[in-house]
């Protein structure tokens, strides 16, 4: 019993102790806002590697999550002679949830893991320490340029994903299944409202952002330099930021609609 | 270039005295006292483990230790603001084992990182001065490779001309031939050489390769324990009397590093798998 207790206590300790690394490591990126604003080209090579070879995943993934929206959503609403608001379901929905919730997880799972295989490989080729020892801070030139960039990208990114989403749902809607296309985007005018639903998903996306990077870029630098530690790092990358973003957005969507 | 706060030649550049530094809880060092003199090359011997790679990493300010103190140039390293450090570094040079360049810029660039980073030379200056640090190291015709394009010899060659890019008063070696091929391997120690002497240097070598290490030395420290155990010349050296010595530099598989890792006797061993 008494040893149980110890190894939870250990275990609270460890937890606590790394949780303080992270939010140390998270003041120092913010910091590196200073490096990032004297030479924005770091900025803009990152939002490259974290955003612009995100597009196509994110892409597809809309249209197609739009396109499955629409052919459930009038399954259901046809029921009851409501088709002429499948425009502002689908539209709703991408914009409220699905739209920053999947690009949130498809971002973890594509850039997130990315970023964490690169900055572990950094530490475990001693790329990171010989930064330090030319005299560069490594968390100002190689992290907070990342971190900044994925910040950026993902409400971005979301936006691109509820578009495409929007996209196909009227292309199921009102082509496929004969929907009236001036009720589609009439309905989705009238019941999408800019604060309540856009500015609050941009919030949510931003929020998503702002988590997945974090936890991408810390467990990348705090891993164990070896390939298996690397390995590791990125499987944690991956299922701490998918629980982190589901569970953000309990608590987001209570705050917002609740 | 800033004025050297200790500029007395006859000072040794780094100092380290009382040098404690434990991992969990185990002493790497206990006790460990080291002269580094002005514009020689000193190497620091040692089995794997004894954590000569921990002591360059102190001596750079990378890990604190535990007591003791470490002095570059007459400044205490673990003293010093981050700025101070960071303008301290800026003097040193480091060759890490795994020559650690950015993978994803070019040998030019590489060199030319440093240079970049902090000075504001044009970048016709820059490509002289490249040009010139990776000639004096022979590889001016891969300027344009890829570090995964180089050997492993190669690669510690490029990262060799990236320290010395700022014209730093000392370079600390790790390693330096470890898995190198006999031609690289005599490239490297006749580098080490030359520079030291050309550019009027402090060198840092650590290393486990004995004859390569005891051919460009000018002093040498033998640790294990976490303390010095012997120092002297090459010469000196070769002719220590001490036993662990002897074994370290004769490479002898048995003595006071013995051949088995620590275990119960065999027959015991044995006799217990059998019960089982």
């Amino acid at each position: 019993m008494l040893n149980l207790l110890g190894d939870l206590g250990a275990w609270g300790l460890q937890a606590l102790t790394r949780l303080g690394r992270a939010h140390l490591l998270l003041l120092a990126m913010l910091r590196g806002l200073l490096e990032i604003l004297r030479r924005p080209r770091l900025l803009v090579d990152q939002l490259y590697s974290v955003g612009v070879l995100t597009l196509l995943i994110i892409g597809v993934a809309g249209l197609f999550v739009g396109m499955v929206l629409a052919l459930q959503g009038y399954n259901v609403l046809s029921r009851f002679g409501g088709e002429t608001a499948l425009g502002f379901m689908v539209a709703a929905s991408l914009v409220r949830e699905l739209g920053p919730v999947l690009t949130a997880l498809l971002f973890a799972g594509r850039a997130g893991s990315a970023l964490t295989a690169e900055i572990g490989l950094m530490k475990a080729t001693e790329q990171l320490s010989g930064l330090e020892m030319m005299a560069v801070n490594p968390e100002h030139r190689v992290l907070a340029p990342r971190f900044f960039a994925g910040l950026i990208a993902v409400p971005m990114l979301a936006a691109l994903f509820s578009c495409l989403g929007v996209l196909g749902g009227w292309m199921v809607g009102g082509g496929l299944l004969g929907v009236d296309q001036a009720a589609f985007w009439n309905g989705m005018q009238d019941g999408i409202d800019f604060n309540d639903d856009i500015i609050n998903g941009v919030i949510k996306s931003l929020v998503f952002g702002f988590v997945c990077t974090w936890i991408a870029i810390f467990q990348g630098y705090d891993c164990v330099p070896t390939s298996e530690g690397v390995s590791r790092a990125t499987t944690r990358t991956v299922v701490h930021s998918s629980l982190a973003v589901l569970g953000l957005d309990f608590v987001l969507t209570a705050l917002m609609f609740g | 270039m800033e004025k050297s706060p200790a500029d007395n030649r006859e000072e040794p550049l780094v100092r380290i005295r009382g040098l404690r530094f434990r991992r969990g809880e185990r002493w790497i060092f206990d006790g460990l006292d080291i002269d580094i003199p002005r514009g020689a090359v000193t190497a620091i011997m040692g089995p794997s483990g004894t954590g000569k790679t921990t002591l360059l990493k102190l001596i750079g300010g990378q890990l604190v230790p535990d007591e003791g103190s470490i002095e570059v140039d007459g400044q205490n390293v673990h003293a010093l603001s981050t700025a101070e450090l960071y303008r301290l570094r800026m003097r040193m040079g480091m060759l890490f084992q795994s020559g650690a360049l950015l993978t994803d810029l070019s040998v030019f660039d590489n060199v030319a990182f440093p240079l970049r980073e902090h000075t504001r030379l044009t970048e016709s200056m820059i490509r002289k001065l490249v040009l010139l640090k990776l000639e004096a190291v022979g590889l001016r015709g891969a300027r344009d490779l890829m570090p995964a394009e180089l050997s492993g010899g190669m690669a510690r060659r490029v990262a060799l001309a990236r320290a010395i890019a700022l014209d730093p008063m000392m370079i600390m070696y790790d390693e330096p031939f470890t898995g190198q091929d006999p031609i690289s391997m005599g490239v490297l120690v006749q580098l080490i050489r030359q520079l030291n002497d050309a550019a009027r240097l402090t060198s840092i070598l650590v290393s486990h390769d004995v004859a390569e290490t005891l051919q460009i030395a000018d002093r040498v420290y033998v640790i294990s324990g976490g303390r010095v155990i012997e120092s002297g010349t090459p010469a000196e050296l070769a002719e220590s009397g001490g036993e662990w010595t002897r074994q370290f530099i004769q490479g002898l598989p048995d003595g006071p590093v013995p051949f088995h890792y620590p275990a119960p006797p065999l027959a015991d061993d044995l006799l217990q798998g059998a019960v089982c």
